[in-house]
C-alpha cells in the first residue's frame, strides 16, 4: 500500500497497541504464532474486534464479534467511516497533512448509514458504532486481515476500504498503528518482493519504468520486456483462448487450488506443453508433459524467505533431498545452460548479493547481518540501516516527506453469486489449524485433531434439511457437486456453510467454488459460493 | 496514472528510521552480591542481578519467556535480614540488599531440594538437574531404595489428603507408566518435577489453551488434563509448546521416545539447523534436529522475537512430508 506491498507493523507492536480490528482472519488457527503476539496485546489491555461471518476460535477472544454477512465488508467499512465522520472523530490534522481526496471519500460514504449497514450486513448498529468509536479514539490501533478480505471478486476494493479507515484516523505510520495483511503462505511476501508479480521487478520496481528496467538490462545483459505480464487469472483465461500454450509450474498445485476445478482442468488440458517442478507428483504434475523433481526449499536448500512483518530470514539446508530430487535453483541454472546462458555454479549468497545490488530496499541485508540478527526487515537501504520497524513514518514528518496519499473511495458490491431458492446456502471456505491448503504437505503427519473434510452447517439448517452429524450429503453449486459428511457447528449462523480445501483428493471443494475474480488482483471469490445440500437418496 | 505516482515509484525513505517509543528509564538500585557491589534497574530480579555479574545460579522452574512461579526452590539465596531463603528468580532487588549466593545454608538447601527430586523423580533425561545434583553433592540414595511404581492411573485417582505417611525404608516416588495416547508426544510423569513450565506455556504465557493444570495436593500433585481425560479428548491443540519448555524429558516427542525405546536415539550423531517454517507467512524459526538424514524433532530458539520459542502443530510436527510420509501409516 502507498507504494510498497507489505504489512506496515511488526508483530511486537500488536502487543502494545490499544485496539485491534481482526477482519476476515481466523489467525488463532491460520497464523497461530502471530496470535500469540495478539494475545499478549489482549493481556496488556487491548480491545479486540473480530469481523467474520463465523464465530471462529479467534472471535472467541474478541470483546466484540461482528458477524457480518459474507461479502458485505465494504458496506461495514464505509459505515464505520461514515460514523467516524458523523461523530467528528476523524484525525483532521493527519488528513490535512498527509492525504488527499477526503471530500470525495465523505461523499462516497454518506449513504452508508448505520441503519442501512445493519440491514445489509446483519451486524447490530450499536456494534458498528462501538467499533468505529473505539478505533477512531484509540491512541494506537491496528487493522489485520487475511483472505476473508481478499478472496472476493472485489478483494482489492475491500482492502482499499480498510486503508481508507486508517487514513481517516491517522492509524498508520506510527508505532502500534497500521495495516497488516497476514500472509497465508511461507514466503508469499518474499515472492512478491523478489518480483514474482506480473508488473514488478525485485524491490517493487515497476517494470514499465524505464529507469528501473535499465539497471536490470545492464546487470543481466539482456533487455527486460517493457510491459507487465499476466497475473494467474489472466494466464488461465489466456489458456482458454489458446494465447498461452506452455506453462512452467514451480511449487504450485493449481489444478486443485484454483476455484472452479472443472474449468481449471479444461484450461490446463488446452496447453500444448506443461512442466511441473515440485517435491510431489501433485494432481497438476500428473497432467504435465515433463516433471522435474525438486527438493524441499525450506530444509533441503539454502536461501531466504520473507515473512508478514517484512523480515528477511535465512533458510538453511538440514537434510539431503531424496535421490533424483534437486534444489530448485540448480534446476533453473541447468535449464538456463540448455538455453544458452551459463550462470556458473548456483550459490545462494551470490544470488542474494545480486538481488541486493539491484533492489534498494534489500541492499543493506548482507548474509552476515541476516545471520547475526535472526533476520532484518525491509526496507534496509545500507549496511548501517537497522531496517524499518513500521512503514510510512514519513507521513508524520513535518514538513511532509514525499507525496500525499489519496483516499480511494469504494462502493459496496455483494458476492457475484446470489442466493436463490435453488441454491439457498452461502458456502465460505477457509483453513483449519492442523491442515494446510490442498493438504499436500499436512497429509504427511497424523494429527489427532484431524477429522477429514466435512460440510459444516448450523443446527437450524441441519434440522431443516433433516440431516445429522456424520451423514453423507450431496453438496451442489452451479458448477458441480461433491459428496461429503455433515458436521453440525453450533457457532455457524443459519444459511452459512463452511468447507476447507484440505482434502482435495477425497472431497474436491473447489469443484463448488466460483471463478469470479477480482479485476485488479485476479483473486477468486473462494469465500462466497451459492450451494444446496441434499440428502443422498432423497431425490 | 502518471509514472511518478506511488503505484510506480516507491515512497521516499523516512528522514529517521522508525523506532519504538523509548521506555521510561527505570532507576538503578545498588545491592551487594557475595560482597560485590552491583547496580541494576529496580525492575530486575536477584537472578537478573546474579546473571549480570556472571554468577551461575541454578534454576529448574525458571525460563526467560515464562512468568516465574518460584516452585522448584533450587535458585534460593540468602538475603541479609530475611528469616527464610528467598527465590532469586522472582524476588525483585531492593536498595541496599546484601545477598549471599553460595553460603553453606544456600548450598545445603539446594542440595536437599535436588536430593528430594532425585529420590522421587526419574532424572535420567534431565541433564541440567543431574549437573546441579553433582555440583551440590546431592545423594538421593540416602532416602532408601525407591518404592515400587504406581499402577497406571493410580496416582491420577488420588484424593487430596488421602495419602499415607511414608515409611522409613523406601523413598516415595512419582514412578508410573508412561502415558501414550496420541502419535505426536508422550507424557512420562515419572520424570515430572512439577516445575509448572508446561502449565505456564499452555496458559497465559504463550498458548492460552489451558489444556493442563496441576491437580491434587502435596506429594500427590500432578499435571493433568481436566478430569484426567486422554489428550485427544482434551483442549490440547498439539502445539508442543509444553514439550519445548519441559526441563526433564517428561514431555517428549513421540519420535524421540520411539528412537530411545529402540536404543537408536544418539545425540552425538545429530545436527541442529535453524530454518524457517514452510507453512503460513508468520515466519517461525524451526530448529531441525536431524539424525541419519531424518528430522527427529523440531524446536524453536527462545531468543527469536517472532516465536519466543513457540510453534504450532504444523511447524512442530508437520515435517513428515519431506521424509516420505508418516511412518505410522506405512
Amino acid at each position: 500500500m502507498f507504494g510498497a506491498g507489505g504489512g506496515t507493523n511488526s508483530y511486537r507492536e500488536v502487543e502494545e497497541t490499544n485496539v485491534i480490528l481482526l477482519w476476515g482472519s481466523n489467525a488463532r488457527e491460520t497464523h497461530p504464532i502471530f496470535f500469540h503476539h495478539l494475545l499478549r496485546g489482549i493481556n496488556h489491555g487491548a480491545r479486540l474486534f473480530t469481523v467474520d461471518p463465523r464465530q471462529t476460535s479467534s472471535a472467541r477472544w474478541a470483546d466484540v464479534w461482528l458477524s457480518l454477512d459474507v461479502g458485505t465488508d465494504i458496506m461495514l467499512a464505509n459505515a464505520v467511516g461514515r460514523e467516524i465522520l458523523a461523530a467528528g472523530l476523524e484525525n483532521r490534522e493527519f488528513i490535512g497533512h498527509a492525504t488527499t481526496g477526503i471530500e470525495a471519500y465523505k461523499a462516497a460514504v454518506e449513504p452508508y448509514t448505520l441503519e442501512r449497514a445493519e440491514q445489509v450486513t446483519g451486524v447490530p448498529r450499536q456494534a458498528i458504532r462501538e467499533m468505529a468509536h473505539a478505533y477512531a479514539q484509540a491512541e494506537r490501533a491496528m487493522i489485520c486481515w487475511t483472505l476473508g478480505i481478499t478472496e472476493h471478486h472485489n478483494g482489492v476494493d475491500n482492502v482499499l476500504a480498510l486503508i481508507n479507515l486508517a487514513l481517516l484516523t491517522g492509524h498508520v505510520g506510527r508505532y502500534g498503528s497500521g495495516l497488516n495483511p497476514l500472509r497465508g503462505q511461507n514466503n508469499v511476501q518474499g515472492g512478491g518482493d523478489m518480483g514474482a508479480l506480473p508488473d514488478r521487478l525485485p524491490g517493487f520496481q515497476h517494470v514499465e519504468v524505464e529507469e528501473f528496467r535499465a539497471k536490470f538490462d545492464q546487470r543481466w545483459g539482456v533487455k527486460v520486456p517493457p510491459k507487465r505480464g499476466w497475473n494467474l487469472t489472466q494466464m488461465f483465461e489466456a489458456m482458454e483462448h489458446g494465447e498461452l500454450k506452455a506453462l512452467y509450474v514451480l511449487g504450485e498445485n493449481p489444478l486443485q487450488s484454483e476455484a472452479d476445478q472443472a474449468l481449471a482442468r479444461r484450461r490446463l488440458e488446452n496447453l500444448d506443453f506443461m512442466i511441473v517442478q515440485d517435491m510431489f507428483l501433485t494432481a497438476t504434475g500428473q497432467m504435465a508433459n515433463v516433471v522435474l523433481p525438486a527438493g524441499a526449499g525450506w530444509c533441503e536448500s539454502d536461501g531466504t524467505v520473507t515473512n508478514s512483518e517484512r523480515r528477511v530470514q535465512r533458510v538453511r539446508k538440514a537434510v539431503n533431498p531424496p535421490p533424483g530430487a534437486r534444489d530448485d535453483v540448480a534446476i533453473l541454472f541447468d535449464l538456463a545452460k540448455r538455453l544458452g546462458h551459463d550462470w556458473g555454479q548456483p550459490n545462494s549468497e551470490q544470488i542474494w548479493d545480486e538481488l541486493r545490488a539491484l533492489s534498494p530496499p534489500h541492499t543493506g541485508m548482507s548474509y552476515a547481518r541476516l545471520e547475526a540478527s535472526h533476520g532484518l526487515q525491509w526496507p534496509c537501504y545500507d549496511e548501517n540501516d537497522p531496517g524499518e520497524l513500521f512503514l510510512h513514518s514519513r507521513l508524520w514528518e513535518q514538513p511532509l516527506n514525499g507525496p500525499q496519499v489519496a483516499f480511494q473511495p469504494v462502493q459496496d458490491d455483494p458476492p457475484v453469486e446470489r442466493l436463490t431458492p435453488e441454491f439457498p446456502l452461502r458456502l465460505t471456505t477457509g483453513r483449519r489449524l492442523d491442515d494446510y491448503n490442498t493438504g499436500v504437505q499436512t497429509s504427511g503427519f497424523s494429527s489427532p485433531l484431524r477429522r477429514g473434510e466435512t460440510i459444516d452447517i448450523s443446527p437450524d439448517d441441519a434440522t431443516r434439511l433433516g440431516v445429522c452429524s456424520g451423514e453423507m450429503v450431496r453438496v451442489s453449486s452451479r458448477r458441480g457437486h461433491v459428496e461429503v459428511p455433515v458436521w453440525i457447528d453450533e457457532r455457524l449462523r443459519p444459511g452459512l456453510a463452511f468447507m476447507t480445501p484440505h482434502f482435495q483428493d477425497e472431497v474436491a471443494t473447489n469443484i463448488l467454488t466460483i471463478d469470479a475474480t477480482d479485476p485488479k488482483a485476479g483473486t477468486a471469490e473462494f469465500k462466497a459460493a451459492a450451494i444446496r445440500v441434499d440428502r443422498i437418496g432423497a431425490n | 496514472m502518471s509514472d511518478d505516482s506511488l503505484w510506480f515509484r516507491p515512497p521516499p525513505r523516512p528522514s529517521h528510521p522508525p523506532i519504538a517509543p523509548t521506555p521510561v528509564e527505570t532507576p538503578r538500585v545498588e545491592i551487594s552480591i557475595d560482597g560485590q557491589a552491583v547496580a541494576v534497574p529496580d525492575t530486575a530480579t536477584i537472578l537478573d542481578a546474579c546473571r549480570s555479574i556472571g554468577i551461575d545460579t541454578p534454576t529448574l522452574c525458571y525460563l526467560e519467556t515464562l512468568t516465574p512461579v518460584n516452585v522448584c526452590r533450587v535458585c534460593v539465596v540468602e538475603v541479609k535480614g530475611s528469616r527464610t531463603l528467598v527465590p532469586a528468580c522472582s524476588r525483585r532487588v531492593e536498595p541496599g540488599m546484601e545477598i549471599q549466593t553460595n553460603s553453606p545454608r544456600v548450598q545445603l538447601s539446594r542440595k536437599m531440594v535436588l536430593e528430594f527430586l532425585g529420590s522421587s523423580v526419574d532424572l535420567s533425561t534431565a541433564p541440567t538437574a543431574l549437573e546441579y545434583s553433582s555440583r551440590y553433592g546431592a545423594n538421593a540414595g540416602r532416602y532408601g531404595p525407591a518404592k515400587e511404581a504406581a499402577l497406571a492411573g493410580e496416582r491420577d485417582a488420588r484424593e487430596p489428603g488421602h495419602h499415607h505417611p511414608p515409611g522409613s525404608l523406601h523413598a516415595e516416588t512419582v514412578a508410573q507408566p508412561v502415558k501414550i495416547d496420541n502419535n505426536l508426544y508422550v507424557r512420562d510423569y515419572s520424570k515430572c518435577i512439577l516445575c509448572y513450565k508446561c502449565v505456564e506455556a499452555c496458559g497465559t504465557d504463550a498458548q492460552n489453551t489451558f489444556a493442563i493444570a496441576v491437580a491434587g495436593r502435596g506429594f500427590d500433585a500432578r499435571i493433568s488434563t481436566e478430569d484426567n481425560i486422554p489428550l485427544p479428548d482434551s483442549a490440547c491443540v498439539y502445539c508442543g509448546n509444553c514439550i519445548g519448555v519441559c526441563p526433564t524429558g517428561a514431555l517428549m516427542f513421540k519420535s524421540e521416545y520411539d528412537l530411545r525405546q529402540r536404543g537408536e536415539w544418539d545425540e552425538a550423531r545429530q545436527t541442529k539447523t535453524d530454518t524457517i517454517c514452510p507453512y503460513c507467512g508468520v515466519g517461525c524459526t524451526l530448529s531441525l534436529h536431524v539424525q541419519d538424514n531424518q528430522i527427529v524433532k523440531v524446536t524453536s530458539p527462545l531468543d527469536v522475537e517472532v516465536t519466543h520459542g513457540n510453534l504450532c502443530i504444523k511447524g512442530r510436527f508437520g515435517y513428515g512430508f519431506v521424509q516420505g510420509g508418516d511412518p505410522d501409516k506405512e
